[in-house]
C-alpha cells in the first residue's frame, strides 16, 4: 500500500511494522509527531505496544534499555537537546548490549535557539558505539527502521536512524507500506541471549574490575565490526522480499567523475539533481552518499574514492576545532589506501540554512578551479 | 532462594557479551575489596537496630532477638556502622587476606 506521509509518521509506521512492543518518549520539535502517532496507535489498539510516558529524555533511553534488557523490542525517538541529555544512557545502552533502535531527528544544538536541520547533535554520539544511519527519503526512513532492528538485534547494539529536521521530517512523501506478514517473515522475534528473568536471575552491568572491562570493550569493537557484513546480509536479503535496498554508502556515477562529492542525509537528493544538470553540460561528476555512519563503511569508501582525482566533501556540521566531521572520516579512511585523491572539505547548511543546487554548483566550481587541497572551506558564508 | 544458571567463562570468545553476573547476587559476592572490617564487641552492644538502620549495602542482618550480625559477603567496610553505632560496639580492623 502506497501512502502520502511526512518522515516523522514513516518512522512510526517502520517502528509499527518492526512491531515493538515498548515505545518510551518525552516530547521535543521536529521529533514530536513520531511518537504522537505511535501513542494514537497503541490507543486505538493498531499496535500491541507499552507507551511509556516520562519525564525526560534521559529516562525514555533508560525505560527503552530496560525494556530490551527484559527481552522485548524497544523504540524511542528524539532531537537535539533530547539526544545530548540520552548521552550517558547511549553509553549505557551500548555497554549493556540492548539493540533498542532510536530515531533522532537532525537539528542543531543551542545557543541560540534552533530547530532547524544540523548534524552536530548526533555527530556528537559518534565515539559511544552506538550504530547511526542517515536516511535521504521518507521510504528509506521507513525501511531502515526494519533494518536497523534486523542489525541490532544480530550484534546487540542499539541503533540510531537519523534524518533532517523538517526536509525530511515535516516533508510529505509517497511511502511503499509493505505487507506485515512479509515483515514478520524477515524480522523474526527478539530473543537475546540473557534477558532480565525471574527464573534465571542475573545481575546486569555491574561492577566489573579491570580483568574483564578490556574483554567486554573488545567485544563491543568485533560486534560493531561484524555489524558491517550484517548491515549488507541485511540490505540485500531487504532487496530480495522488498524489492529496495540501499547499500552503506551509495554510488551515484562516480565510475567516470573526475570529482566525487561526499554527501549524506537530504543533501544528497539535492545533489544528484545538480550532478545530472553538470554532466549535462559535460562535467564528469559523482556522488558517494554515506548512509551508514557507524560502522564507517571503509572498505566502500577505500574502494569508490579510490578511483577520484579530487573530492568535494560536504559536512552539515563541524568538529570545532578540526574540520567537518564527514571530511575527518573519509581522511582518516583512506590514509593507509593505496590511491589517496585530494580532498576538499565544505561546511555547508548548518542551522538548517539551505543547501540548493547553486549551492553544489559552487562547490563544484571551487573544487574545479583550485589545485590545493583545503579542508575548510565556510559556503555561503556572508561577509 | 531464586534460581540462576551459573555461567562459566575462559576467555574472551565465550564469555557473554554484556556485562552479566555469574550468577544471582546470592553467589556473586562483592566484599573483596573491602580492606577495612567491621567487628561487633557483643559484650558492648544493647540491639538498639541502629547499625542494621544505617548499612547501605545492606550487610547486617537482625537475629530473632534483634542482635546484629555482620555478612561478611556482602559487607564492603565502609564503617558507617561503627560511625553510627550508640554505644561504641563495632570497630574497624585491617582485613587479612
Ligand atoms: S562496614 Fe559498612 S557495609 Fe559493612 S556492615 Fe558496616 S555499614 Fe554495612
Ligand atoms: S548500633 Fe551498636 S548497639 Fe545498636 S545494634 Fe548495632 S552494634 Fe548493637
Amino acid at each position: 500500500m502506497r501512502k502520502l506521509m511526512m518522515g516523522n509518521h514513516a518512522l512510526s509506521y517502520g517502528a509499527k511494522l518492526s512491531r515493538v512492543q515498548v515505545i518510551a518518549a518525552y516530547p521535543i520539535t521536529p521529533q514530536t509527531q513520531v511518537v504522537e502517532l505511535l501513542s494514537e496507535m497503541c490507543a486505538n489498539g493498531e499496535l500491541d505496544a507499552k507507551f511509556v510516558k516520562v519525564e525526560s529524555e534521559h529516562s525514555a533511553l533508560a525505560a527503552s534499555i530496560g525494556a530490551s534488557a527484559a527481552g522485548t523490542r524497544a523504540f524511542t525517538a528524539t532531537s537535539s537537546q533530547g539526544l545530548a541529555l540520552m548521552h550517558e544512557m547511549i553509553h549505557w545502552a551500548v555497554g549493556a548490549r540492548t539493540p533498542v533502535v532510536l530515531g533522532n531527528i537532525n537539528r542543531a544544538m543551542a545557543p541560540p535557539w534552533s530547530i532547524w536541520t544540523e548534524q552536530n547533535d548526533s555527530l556528537s554520539q559518534r565515539d559511544t558505539g552506538i550504530m547511526q544511519v542517515y536516511c535521504e527519503s521518507n521510504q528509506e526512513v521507513q525501511d531502515t527502521v526494519i533494518q536497523s532492528y534486523k542489525v541490532a538485534e544480530k550484534v546487540l547494539l542499539p541503533c540510531m536512524l537519523v534524518l533532517d529536521a523538517f526536509y525530511l521530517s515535516h516533508t510529505y512523501e509517497p511511502v511503499d507500506i509493505p505487507e506485515q506478514k512479509l515483515v514478520d517473515k524477515y524480522l523474526p522475534k527478539f530473543n537475546p541471549p540473557y534477558k532480565l528473568d525471574p527464573d534465571d536471575v542475573h545481575a546486569f552491568g555491574g561492577l566489573t574490575d579491570a580483568k574483564w572491562y578490556y574483554e567486554l570493550r573488545y567485544k563491543i569493537e568485533s560486534a560493531i565490526e561484524r555489524a558491517r557484513g550484517e548491515w549488507r546480509k541485511a540490505d540485500d536479503e531487504f532487496g530480495e522480499i522488498f524489492g529496495r535496498k540501499y547499500g552503506l554508502v551509495e554510488d551515484y556515477k562516480c565510475e567516470d567523475a573526475d570529482i566525487m562529492l561526499v554527501t549524506s542525509g537530504t543533501i544528497t537528493g539535492t545533489a544528484r539533481v545538480t550532478v545530472d544538470m553538470l554532466r549535462d553540460e559535460g562535467k564528469k561528476i559523482g556522488i558517494l552518499k554515506i548512509r551508514v555512519f557507524r560502522p564507517f563503511p571503509t572498505d566502500e569508501v577505500r574502494d569508490i574514492l579510490g578511483g577520484a582525482k579530487k573530492v568535494a566533501c560536504i559536512d552539515r556540521n563541524i568538529s570545532f576545532g578540526q574540520s567537518g566531521v564527514f571530511f575527518e572520516e573519509i581522511k582518516s579512511a583512506l590514509y593507509n589506501s593505496s590511491h589517496r585523491p585530494q580532498i576538499w572539505g565544505y561546511i555547508a547548511g548548518l542551522g538548517g540554512r539551505d543547501v540548493t543546487p547553486d549551492t553544489i554548483r559552487e562547490i563544484v566550481k571551487r573544487t574545479e578551479e583550485s589545485d590545493k587541497p583545503q579542508e575548510l572551506i565556510w559556503i555561503g558564508l556572508k561577509k | 532462594m531464586p534460581k540462576a544458571k551459573k555461567i562459566v567463562w575462559k576467555g574472551v570468545d565465550d564469555m557473554p557479551e554484556m556485562a552479566v553476573s555469574l550468577s544471582s547476587m546470592r553467589v556473586n559476592k562483592t566484599a573483596s575489596w573491602r580492606n577495612l572490617k567491621p567487628v561487633i564487641d557483643y559484650d558492648k552492644c544493647k540491639p538498639c537496630g541502629i547499625c542494621w538502620k544505617f548499612c547501605p549495602e545492606p550487610a547486617i542482618l537482625l537475629k530473632e532477638d534483634g542482635s546484629p550480625v555482620i555478612d561478611y559477603d556482602y559487607c564492603k567496610g565502609c564503617g558507617i556502622c561503627a560511625e553510627e553505632c550508640p554505644r561504641n560496639a563495632i570497630t574497624m580492623h585491617r582485613e587479612e587476606r
